[in-house]
């Protein structure tokens, strides 16, 4: 066998083990009824949950609970199925959360509360900003 | 309504896209016809149409830079990105704020080498100019903002839109002409220096691409499958320093901006560049390869061509919207996914319909490659690199799998791995050490031919001090983690093994130890990333034995330090203590205290009330007015070290109600050895009133010492008629007094001044004065005439107070130091490919 070969071999070795890793420690998207499925067969997983955040006519964030120490809070979501959950994260409000329209949260189950280790906002495209803001 | 910018703007982009077209066919018929006249009359047309585009590329530049500069915010992207209050400094980051901006960022830098290659390039200015202007128009057509009639189809994304068109506000209908009167401003993270020069590096780094991929592609099209690597070499090393220097700019900004303690974070978009970068390096080591010994050129074909389809890749990825569920950075979609697509496509399914053309016609070598040999260990490592950025791009790709296996009818919920941090780390950290251990070893392999008992002489010396090394590291360090032993000892041996290959080189010739200096840098980074990844602590630690509050978590109760004010704790060796609240002058450097300072009407302007000194230097004199930045308040914070001030750190709190939340970005006191890295973790909130504690009431004589707080001596200095109370209108038969009391705080003697009035001889009332900083109000209550004594009232309240985290991160400048190194070593080696190539062409 030539050096090439082997060398051939191994690097399709490496690349196989790396997509097996990488589909094995890949998250999912779920909703939030598949998430407490998953959290009650007692997996601690995170998954991937995409959800609407619920606004009143005047455009505010309802059930949006900033802790008194503005340290950590809660807020409502609801997922593509519907399902209305609250969810907890133990940080800060990041900036901009008022302004998002859709989140991705990134978390577990904890009995029924949703803990998000992480938030990523889906702020609406500037050009569907269809309001002026403060300076007008 | 300025329109005749815009319009002017608007003309420059269309004209920019015609002209690279134009260019573009020019040099193409240059290419392929055949004689030489006409070669040269349509070379000729290609550069007058280059020229062209260059000029019209810099009038949108100027246009656009106008528009914000002047804030005119009928304009969609000054509205957006810019308002009345930024610095000026910081209206270039608004520029590329915008997707339109960075676009042309990237032309603009397309534009400068263009030129530079007209000018030096001679045989191969038509070819390579050609696939050139081709990029340039798919770039131009993305700000081209036309709309086709017929088929409804707009292409590109105009930075001269006007408001009014962008937006769909009521306000539009009843007033066409309606102009806002300020901006929406420019996001207050970006507002810091280091986003002002990462994004024109990163962009730099981009736009070096090109050139070698324009060099292979005209290689293989006019078959001088192995010339083009000559030409081409200098710009990947340019490319290759820029582009990692833009990347860590980048590290560098979230390691002094933002909060996360770190300087990566392995977002979807920052691999999206990590990735070409890595393949780019590869191809650098085969480029070289093949000029050294004739091997390698397929694969440095097929590298430059994956970079620059990578880097498109990476450009939808960012741009497309595609990343929304997987990444932080949020991106406007701006609708031109598909554009993005064509371009990608374009360019990728061309390359590689050539050079499978062309396959069979490139040249290859076929002898075996010896293990004893250079080349064998370079293509080795290239490899190496080429599977490190084939474990980024899989996951990162996720999005992308999806949306495939959605279009083709059936459905995926795969999303990027939760923990990305830890994931990437696990295998980079792998392949680092590799990397580490085949260039290392490489380097042995310098001089061509060696044999087994030749390597064994060479090699022992550098293992024996890279062990003593290593040793010495591990033991001063306390690295006790198997991983981070290994990766030291790999790193150790990187720059063990090229400093002697240094060392033999600066006697021959130093001209070329570019790369042994490159790999050096290398091997101090991954030291670096080792030491500030793996042993960065938490310094702030509460020892105190008291919860900062119940209600916060055990974890931010043991982590972090509630200071109050003027009261020092012990830290890391230090006394730290807290000064108070600083807010910073517009138009000078220096920090103000807030208490020095009364508020206006107007939020970004205050007036001195008193002289303003900082650190010995007088800014402002009393009732100047001075500018300043509202939302940004810096906490003092001094660090001790046996009496003696160590530093003074200004962490910054942004706060802004609408959000609701704060933004908190560090101060960092950098030592050789390490850095203290410190951030505000919570501030006083300063919206809720303060509670005050009960009154007490003291009787005093004028100038008798008393004791607030039991602590703070204090005495009444004098007491005064006034004419004048701010608000209050008197009269002749009304009396009002002012009482002057001094007190001694911890660092300097504050003054409180409460009035006391009697107002149409019957109705008393009193004005209380407060100290900030000592939480004590002082309210004069009554003055008894007959015994000469004064009546005051004192209630005091919790002090002032801020809760800090600050960590360690040593040896982190071992990995800016590296990175220094690095692009030493580059900038070096590229010097050398330069020159080589001007003297082969001469």
């Amino acid at each position: 066998m030539k050096k090439s070969h082997i060398l051939a071999i191994a690097v399709i070795g490496v690349a196989i083990a790396i997509i097996i890793s990488t589909a094995g420690d890949a998250s999912t998207y779920v909703n939030f009824d598949e998430a407490f499925q998953l959290a009650s067969t007692g997996s601690s997983t995170q998954v991937h949950v995409v959800g609407q955040l619920p606004k009143d006519s005047r455009g505010n964030i309802q059930g949006l609970e900033n802790s008194e120490d503005r340290l950590s809070f809660s807020f409502t979501l609801i997922d593509d199925a519907n399902k209305e959950q609250k969810v907890y994260y133990n940080e800060p409000m990041p900036p901009d959360f008022t302004k998002s329209e859709k989140v991705v949260v990134i978390g577990y189950y904890q009995n029924d509360r949703f803990i998000a280790k992480k938030i990523l906002l889906k702020c609406p495209s500037k050009y569907n900003e269809q309001k002026l803001n403060a300076g007008v | 309504m300025h329109y005749l910018i815009g319009n002017l703007g608007h003309l420059a982009v269309i004209t920019a896209f015609v002209t690279s077209l134009l260019s573009a066919f020019a040099y193409w018929k240059s290419t392929t016809l055949i004689e030489i006249e006409n070669k040269n009359s349509w070379l000729q047309n290609g550069r007058f149409a280059f020229y062209a585009h260059v000029l019209a590329v810099v009038a949108i530049v100027v246009s656009l830079f106008i528009i914000i500069y002047q804030h005119y915010f009928e304009y969609h992207y000054a509205y957006s990105h810019s308002s009345l209050h930024l610095p000026r400094q910081y209206m270039l980051s608004c520029f590329w704020e915008g997707q339109e901006g960075s676009f042309l960022l990237w032309m603009f830098w397309h534009a400068v080498i263009g030129i530079v290659l007209i000018k030096t390039q001679k045989s191969w200015e038509a070819p390579t100019m050609t696939v050139f202007t081709l990029v340039q128009a798919f770039l131009a057509s993305m700000i081209l903002g036309v709309v086709i009639p017929g088929i409804d189809l707009k292409l590109g994304s105009s930075p001269f839109i006007l408001l009014r068109d962008a937006m769909d506000d009521p306000i539009f209908k009843l007033q066409p002409d309606f102009i806002p009167k300020d901006g929406n401003g420019l996001n207050a993270l970006l507002q810091n220096y280091w986003m002002v020069i990462h994004p024109p590096t990163l962009f730099l780094g981009f736009a070096l691409t090109l050139p070698p991929f324009a060099f292979c592609i005209a290689g293989l099209w006019q078959k001088r499958y192995t010339d083009w690597i000559k030409p081409a070499l200098p710009w990947s090393l340019l490319g290759g320093g820029i582009l990692g220097l833009g990347i860590l700019m980048g590290g560098y900004w979230a390691y002094e901006t933002l909060n996360f303690g770190g300087y990566w974070n392995w977002d979807p978009v920052e691999n999206a560049v990590y990735v070409p970068w890595l393949i780019l390096i590869a191809s650098i080591h085969t480029m070289i390869t093949f000029k050294n010994s004739n091997t390698a050129l397929k694969s440095s074909i097929v590298l430059v061509i994956a970079i620059f389809v990578l880097l498109l890749y990476s450009t939808f990825l960012a741009r497309s919207g595609i990343l929304g569920d997987a990444s932080v950075h949020s991106f406007t979609d701006l609708g031109l996914s598909g554009q993005l697509l064509i371009y990608l496509l374009f360019f990728m399914l061309g390359a590689i319909v050539l050079s499978a053309a062309r396959w069979k016609e490139i040249p290859t070598s076929e002898k075996e490659v010896s293990t004893y040999s250079r080349e064998f260990w370079i293509f080795i490592g290239a490899t190496t690199l080429c599977l490190m950025g084939f474990q980024v791009l899989l996951p990162t790709s996720i999005p992308v799998y999806n949306k495939i296996i959605s279009l083709l009818g059936g459905s995926s919920n795969l999303a990027p791995p939760a923990n990305q941090v830890e994931f990437y780390s696990k295998f980079q950290l792998w392949f680092g050490v590799a990397i580490a251990l085949i260039s290392g070893t490489g380097q042995f392999f310098w001089w061509k031919k060696i044999d087994q008992a030749k390597l064994k002489a060479e090699i022992s010396t550098p293992l024996l001090i890279t062990l003593l090394v290593s040793v010495l590291i591990i033991s001063i360090a306390k690295i006790y983690n198997v991983q981070y032993i290994i990766l030291t000892i790999a790193g150790v041996y990187l720059i063990v093994s090229n400093l002697k290959v240094l060392l033999t080189l600066t006697k021959l010739n130093p001209k070329l130890s570019g790369g042994a200096i490159a790999h050096i840098g290398v091997g101090m980074m991954l030291i670096g990333v080792m030491f500030s990844a793996g042993y960065s602590n938490v310094v702030s630690l509460n020892n105190s034995g008291m919860l900062i509050s119940k209600e916060l978590p055990t974890e931010f109760n043991r982590d972090n330090l509630l200071l109050f004010i003027n009261e020092p704790r012990a830290m890391a060796g230090y006394d730290i203590e807290y000064r108070g609240e600083r807010i910073e002058p517009r138009h000078k450097s220096g920090y103000i205290n807030k208490n020095d300072v009364e508020l206006t009407l107007d939020p970004f302007k205050v007036i001195a009330t008193k002289d303003i000194i900082f650190r010995d230097e007088k800014l402002y004199q009393t009732k100047d007015t001075i500018e300043i930045y509202p939302e940004n308040t810096f906490y003092e914070i001094e660090l001790r070290k046996s009496g003696k001030i160590a530093a003074t750190l200004f962490p910054r709190v942004q706060i802004n109600p609408a959000m609701g939340g704060f933004i908190a970005s560090p101060d960092i006191k950098r030592k050789i050895t390490r850095d203290l890295y410190t951030h505000v973790s919570l501030p006083m909130n300063r919206e809720d009133e303060p509670e005050w504690g009960k009154l007490e009431e003291v009787k005093i004589k004028a100038n008798e010492e008393f004791y607030i707080s039991s602590k703070y001596s204090s005495s009444l200095e004098s007491i005064t008629r006034t004419e004048e109370i701010e608000g209050v209108k008197i009269e002749a038969e009304d009396v009002a007094v002012q009482a002057k009391i001094k007190i001694q705080g911890e660092h300097e003697a504050y003054y409180a001044e409460p009035i006391f009035l009697i107002k149409d001889k019957s109705q008393v009332g009193r004005l209380s004065a407060e100290v900030n900083d000592l939480g004590i109000k002082i309210t004069l209550l009554n003055i008894l005439p007959e015994t000469n004594e004064f009546l005051l009232g004192i209630n005091t309240r919790q002090k002032d107070w801020v809760v800090i985290k600050a960590l360690e991160k040593p040896f982190i400048n071992i990995l800016w130091l590296g990175t220094f190194v690095l692009m030493i070593g580059f900038g070096m080696a590229m010097v050398r490919r330069f020159r080589d190539y001007n003297f082969s062409e001469e």
